[in-house]
C-alpha cells in the first residue's frame, strides 16, 4: 500500500494533518502536504483512507 | 433552456424551523436533485442538493468562482455592483491565479501554526467568560462571548486594532444582511476597504510581525507586492473571521443546551469536543449559499447537462442533510464522526480559516461548560432572534443564566 500526494492539486486545507499527524505534515511556506510515511500499516491504513476521502482537492490517493 | 414548464421555485427559501434547512431542500433532493430555481436578480440558476454532486461541482474547474462576471449567480442584490471595480479577493479567483494567491497566505493557517495560537485563544476565552460572570444575569452570550472571541483572535492575527471592532462589526453585519438597501451595503463595503487601505499603508512603513505585515515582507521579497491585493485579502479575512465563528458559538451552545444527554457525555469526557464541533458545523451549515459558481464550460452533473453561462448553487446545507452521506441526517449526534461534511465548502476554495475556527469552537465549548455547569437558556427557543435575514445564519442574541 502506497500513499501518494499530488502537491500541485493540494490547497493546504490541512484536513489530512488534522486526520493523522503521524502520516502528514504541511509545508511552513505554502501549506502544501508533506507525506511523513508513504507506506502506512495497521491502524494507520484506516486513517490514510479517511484523509483521502476528506481531502477537499482530492490531492491524495492510495495505491492498494 | 430548461425542460420543466412549471415556474421555477424562488430562491433563497426561508428556514421555517431554526434547526432545519428550508423544507423545499429535502423535496428537491428527493425528487429532482439538480433543478432550476429563480434567484433574486430575476434570472435562473441550478441548485445542486446531493452531497456527491455538491463535492463534484466544487472540485471541477468548469465551475468558476468569478463573482464579478455579469452572469455569476448573486443572491444578494447589489453585492456585485458593490464589488465591481475593486481588486478581486481569493473567493472570486479561479486557478491558476487562485492557486498562487492562496499559497502565499495558507502557510499562516496550517494546523501547526493554528495550534501555536492555542494558549492565547484560551486566554481570550477565559477573559471573556470572566467578564460575563462579573456582569448581571441574564447575560447575552452573543455580546459576551460569540462576538468578542473570534473578533479578538482575528484582530490579533491580522494586526488590526481591536479598539476599532465596533466599527467593523457594524459594517460587516450590514454586508451580510440581505434586507439592507444597496447604497447602505455599498457604503459598508467602501468604509471597511478604506479602513483596511489606511491600516496597510501604515504597516508598509515598518512592517510589523503580524499576518498583514508578514505578507508585505514576503510579497515585497518576491517582487509581487501590491497594496490593493493585500487590502482585498485583509478585508476577506476580517469579514470571514467575524461573521462565521461567532454564529457557530451561539448556535453550538444552543444545540448543546437542547441536548443535555450529549452535553453530559462531553462534560464527562466520554465524547470528543472536536467531533461535536464537526457535527455542529454539519447540522447548521451557516454559510449554505456561499458556494455559488458559474458554469464556464458545458458539463454534466448527475446526468443533467449544465451549459456554459448558467449559474449553479451548490447547497451545502442540502448536501449535509443528504441521507446517502449521513444516515438519519436530521438527528444531532456528536458521535457521528461527520468529517466529510461540506460546511467549510469543498475543492480549492475550502475555508482557509477552518482549523482556526475548529480550535476556537473547541476551546469555547470546553471552557464554557466546565466553568458554568449550570448554564441555561433564559428565553424560549421560539422567542430567540434567529438571523433569517442574513446570508450567514446565526443568532442576534442568546440570553443565558448560570
Amino acid at each position: 500500500m502506497k500513499l501518494i500526494a499530488d502537491t500541485g492539486r493540494c490547497v493546504g486545507a490541512g484536513q489530512c494533518v488534522l486526520t493523522e499527524p503521524r502520516l502528514f505534515d504541511q509545508s511552513e511556506d505554502d501549506g502544501t502536504v508533506i507525506i511523513l510515511d508513504d507506506s502506512p500499516e495497521g491502524a494507520l491504513v484506516e486513517q490514510a483512507r479517511t484523509a483521502v476521502s476528506v481531502c477537499p482537492s482530492q490531492a491524495l490517493s492510495l495505491q492498494e | 433552456m430548461t425542460t420543466v414548464d412549471q415556474p421555477a421555485l424562488e430562491f433563497p427559501m426561508a428556514r421555517t424551523c431554526p434547526f432545519e434547512p428550508p423544507a423545499e431542500y429535502r423535496q428537491i433532493r428527493d425528487e429532482e436533485p439538480i433543478t432550476k430555481v429563480r434567484i433574486p436578480e430575476g434570472r435562473e440558476a441550478w441548485v445542486i442538493t446531493k452531497h456527491e454532486h455538491v463535492r463534484q461541482v466544487l472540485n471541477d474547474s468548469r465551475f468558476s468562482s468569478d463573482r464579478q462576471h455579469p452572469d455569476f449567480p448573486s443572491l444578494v442584490p447589489g453585492l456585485r455592483p458593490a464589488t465591481q471595480n475593486v481588486e478581486i479577493s481569493l473567493i472570486g479567483m479561479d486557478a491558476p491565479v487562485h492557486t498562487r494567491a492562496r499559497r502565499e497566505v495558507v502557510g499562516e493557517f496550517t494546523v501547526r501554526r493554528i495550534e501555536a495560537l492555542r494558549p492565547r485563544i484560551q486566554q481570550i476565552v477565559d477573559d471573556s467568560i470572566d467578564l460575563m460572570i462579573a456582569g448581571p444575569q441574564p447575560a447575552d452570550l452573543v455580546q459576551a462571548l460569540s462576538l468578542p472571541v473570534p473578533s479578538l483572535v482575528i484582530c490579533e492575527m491580522l494586526g488590526v486594532p481591536y479598539a476599532d471592532h465596533e466599527f467593523f462589526q457594524a459594517q460587516t453585519a450590514k454586508m451580510v444582511n440581505r434586507l439592507v438597501d444597496q447604497a447602505t451595503r455599498r457604503a459598508a463595503f467602501d468604509s471597511v476597504r478604506e479602513y483596511m487601505d489606511e491600516l496597510i499603508a501604515r504597516k508598509e512603513i515598518d512592517p510589523p510581525d503580524d499576518l498583514l505585515g508578514r505578507q508585505i515582507v514576503k510579497l515585497r521579497a518576491e517582487g509581487t507586492y501590491r497594496r490593493a491585493a493585500l487590502v482585498s485579502l485583509g478585508f476577506l479575512l476580517l469579514l470571514a473571521g467575524h461573521e462565521t465563528t461567532a454564529n457557530m458559538i451561539s448556535l453550538g451552545t444552543l444545540v448543546l443546551l437542547r441536548n443535555p444527554d450529549q452535553l453530559a457525555a462531553l462534560r464527562s469526557g466520554a465524547g470528543s469536543t472536536l467531533e461535536a464541533v464537526e457535527e455542529m458545523l454539519r447540522y447548521f451549515t451557516i454559510v449554505d449559499t456561499a458556494t455559488a459558481r458559474l458554469c464556464v464550460e458545458d458539463a454534466e452533473i448527475g446526468g443533467v447537462p449544465i451549459r456554459a453561462g448558467e449559474g449553479v448553487l451548490a447547497l451545502g446545507y442540502a448536501a449535509n442533510r443528504d441521507p446517502v452521506a449521513f444516515p438519519d441526517p436530521d438527528a444531532f449526534d456528536i458521535e457521528r464522526g461527520a468529517r466529510h461534511h461540506v460546511a467549510f465548502g469543498f475543492g480549492p476554495h475550502q475555508c482557509l480559516g477552518q482549523n482556526l475556527a475548529r480550535m476556537e469552537l473547541q476551546i469555547v465549548f470546553d471552557t464554557l461548560f466546565s466553568r458554568l455547569p449550570g448554564l441555561k437558556l433564559a428565553a424560549d427557543v421560539d422567542d430567540l432572534p434567529f438571523k433569517g435575514d442574513a446570508s450567514i445564519y446565526g443568532l442576534y442574541g442568546l440570553p443565558v443564566t448560570w
